[in-house]
């Protein structure tokens, strides 16, 4: 039998159809969708008199531009009002479960899927959002669509999509003292551009990645789109069914045993080929930050900002013009740079294990007096947990305060914006130039290293003060 | 606009994705780069610059990374826009493009640099493209370079046919896979 990669496995299966000289009709296992893409979406249903073909495969919450203070008051923004409302509207026409704001369900739609379980190995999973990647780690194929997709998946729960090409990065070796998944991740882009997946689509494989816990994994996999993948996968272990078993939506007992035989059987086999391979070892990678407006502009926070002097051309003008919007020089030490907000948040770094991070660090210290700290659960069943766990009491005498639910800072489109010309290291994923407000100025980092930020006010090592 | 990685927040900042309809997002293209905090046109951009016109986009490697919103390929088109070309563009990008009657054009780095040059040389210059023979043409010198498009979504293109009607023909198909 041909060797196969976990990607070709999963993939061939949800082949429909081959269209001739085109792309593969795919169907698709998950669908998750959100208040911002979905809308025209469900107006094209509309006009072309269609209803929703498969409404218990789709699944809904509004989570990009909620509000992440009193929820429980009405959206004072008109737009988003208007937009969370037309999903819960939409959802209530079509038969398709809505988690609503302030429900217990819930929160990012990325950190949802997998909370409850509907995220199972060996699925395709789409949402029209380009971090759908983070389902990769429970070994299925997710990634983000535009609404014209959106649109084809309600009307007939497939698409059409081109076979990516496949790339393998494989990371070994042990991590070192505060490295983090968010430090691989921010690491590998540094090293492969924000370019260097396109066109294919990522198995992370490697024992560095295998240590990690399954929020980790989807950190990394989350990050993947910011290589310009379609989407990262790590294959199915014990780590990942311990994750998911006795979640609300994942099979139990007999169908649970049945499911398990075919997980483990969703690893690429010895021999298989992919079309790109990289090899990375984790004992090279320290904790991360970046110093430019997009995520492959990420260095060691010992390290100093690159001289440029070996660009040219329109190179030289892009790099020239991101530091230009950082007010950063070539040569600059990103340690002691002035921190004036710091975010934990986002389907990137809003999950359970983040929050303990963050408050593993700041406890016993006290917030920098002049950075503002947003702090940002990734849902409805992580800001339960952090209150059991008494994490809120230890940000609290920190002088720090935990906010609801949301997207919120990660892209700025509630209030949660940072002013212009401010400098905010978030554990988001995107540094783009305004991407967390008009003129904001973004660093991305791990929950430690920005834990670090919060409590010195600068751009810290987190190593110095554990 | 000879810069690289435009990504979808320059294209349609977050903010201007609160709408239900799909209209009126060519007001919005490239909204930070075109407008200052007074919402004054900030001259010097090439939207402001009326020494520049045309349908068709060129931007540096890498157009359209970031987020999937769809928004992105809507303003550009919404603007008038019917052509990007590029060295390199992001997939969900190219793929949301091609669903909108948006021809991603992929060219080599060193024309790219051709046609740049050239646009900055005479900003009037012409540019053709011919999608049936696949080819992008540069008027004034003749230069012609071909640029390659999936034959299924060159005839969708020309026909102005699209994937949801062909996904709702499959049905029977469908349901049969499910079983």
């Amino acid at each position: 039998m041909e060797a196969k990669t976990l990607f070709d496995k999963i993939w061939d299966s949800h082949v429909v159809k081959q269209v001739e000289g085109g792309p593969n009709v795919l169907y698709i296992d998950r669908h998750f969708i959100h208040e911002v893409t979905s809308p025209v979406a469900f107006l094209g249903l509309k006009n072309r008199g269609l209803k929703v073909f498969r409404p218990d495969q789709t699944t809904a919450t509004p989570d990009h531009n909620v509000p992440t203070i009193n929820q429980e008051l009405s959206i004072k923004d008109e737009l988003s009002r208007h937009q969370v409302e037309t999903l819960k509207n939409n959802c209530e026409e079509h038969g398709i479960t809505h988690y609503g704001l302030g429900s217990d369900g819930h929160g990012v739609v990325h950190i949802i899927g997998p909370e409850t379980g509907l995220t199972q190995p060996g699925m395709t999973i789409v949402c029209g959002d380009s971090h759908t990647s983070t389902h990769g780690a429970f070994g299925t194929i997710a990634f983000g669509i535009g609404t014209s997709e959106v649109e084809m998946v309600l009307a007939s729960q497939c698409i059409m999509q081109p076979k990516p090409r496949k790339m393998r990065i494989t990371v070994d070796g042990e991590l070192k003292k505060g490295v983090t998944a968010k430090d691989i991740v921010l690491y590998i882009i540094s090293q492969i551009s924000t370019s260097g997946g396109t066109g294919h689509f990522v198995e992370f494989a490697g024992s560095a990645i295998h240590s990690l816990t399954m929020e980790g994994r989807m950190t990394v996999c989350n990050m993947s789109i910011e290589c310009g993948a379609r989407g990262g996968m790590i294959a199915p272990d014990e780590i990942t069914f311990e994750y998911m078993k006795g979640r609300e939506k994942t099979p139990k007992g007999e169908d649970w045993d049945k499911a398990l035989v075919y997980w483990k059987t969703l690893k690429t086999d010895e021999g298989a080929k992919f079309d790109t391979e990289y090899q990375f070892n984790a004992a090279d990678i320290e904790p991360m930050i970046t110093y430019g407006t997009n995520p492959g502009m990420g260095i060691g926070i010992s390290q100093t900002i690159p001289s440029g002097d070996n660009l040219e051309g329109t190179d030289k003008n892009t790099f020239m013009k991101s530091l230009g919007y950082m007010d950063y020089k070539p040569g600059d030490a990103m340690k002691g740079k002035k921190v004036d907000y710091v975010f934990l948040g986002s389907c990137t770094n809003g999950r359970i294990e983040d929050f303990r991070a963050f408050a593993d660090f700041v406890k016993g210290k006290q917030k920098a007096d002049d950075v503002t700290v947003w702090l940002v659960p990734g849902s409805k069943a992580v800001e339960k947990e952090i209150v059991a766990e008494g994490l809120d009491k230890i940000f609290n005498e920190a002088g720090m305060a935990l906010r609801q639910p949301g997207c919120s800072a990660c892209l700025a489109m509630n209030d949660d914006k940072v002013p212009e010309g401010k400098y905010a290291v978030a554990t988001t994923n995107r540094n783009f130039e305004g991407r967390q407000g008009p003129g904001a100025r973004t660093m991305l980092a791990s929950p430690i290293t920005a834990a670090a930020a919060a409590v010195t006010g600068v751009i810290t090592d987190p190593r110095e003060l554990m | 606009m000879p810069i690289e990685n435009v990504d979808t927040d320059q294209i349609i900042p977050a903010r201007f994705l609160k709408a239900v309809e799909r209209k009126g997002f060519g007001d919005n293209l490239f909204r930070d780069w075109r407008y200052d905090k007074q919402n004054q046109p900030i001259t010097d951009f090439p939207l402001n610059d009326n020494k520049y016109s045309g349908k068709i986009l060129v931007g540096g490697k890498n157009f359209g990374s970031g987020s999937s919103r769809e928004h992105a390929a809507w303003s550009i088109y919404d603007y008038g826009f019917r052509v990007v070309v590029s060295s390199f563009f992001a997939d969900i990008f190219k793929g949301n493009a091609l669903n909108n009657g948006l021809l991603p054009v992929v060219v080599s780095p060193d024309f790219l640099e051709k046609i740049f040059t050239a646009i900055e040389n005479d900003p009037n210059t012409e540019f053709e493209v011919d999608l049936k023979n696949q080819k992008f043409t540069m008027v004034s010198t003749g230069e012609s370079v071909s640029f390659e498009i999936n034959p299924y979504k060159k005839h969708c293109l020309q026909n102005g046919l699209d994937d949801i009607d062909y996904l709702v023909d499959m049905k029977d198909q469908i349901e049969a896979f499910e079983n």
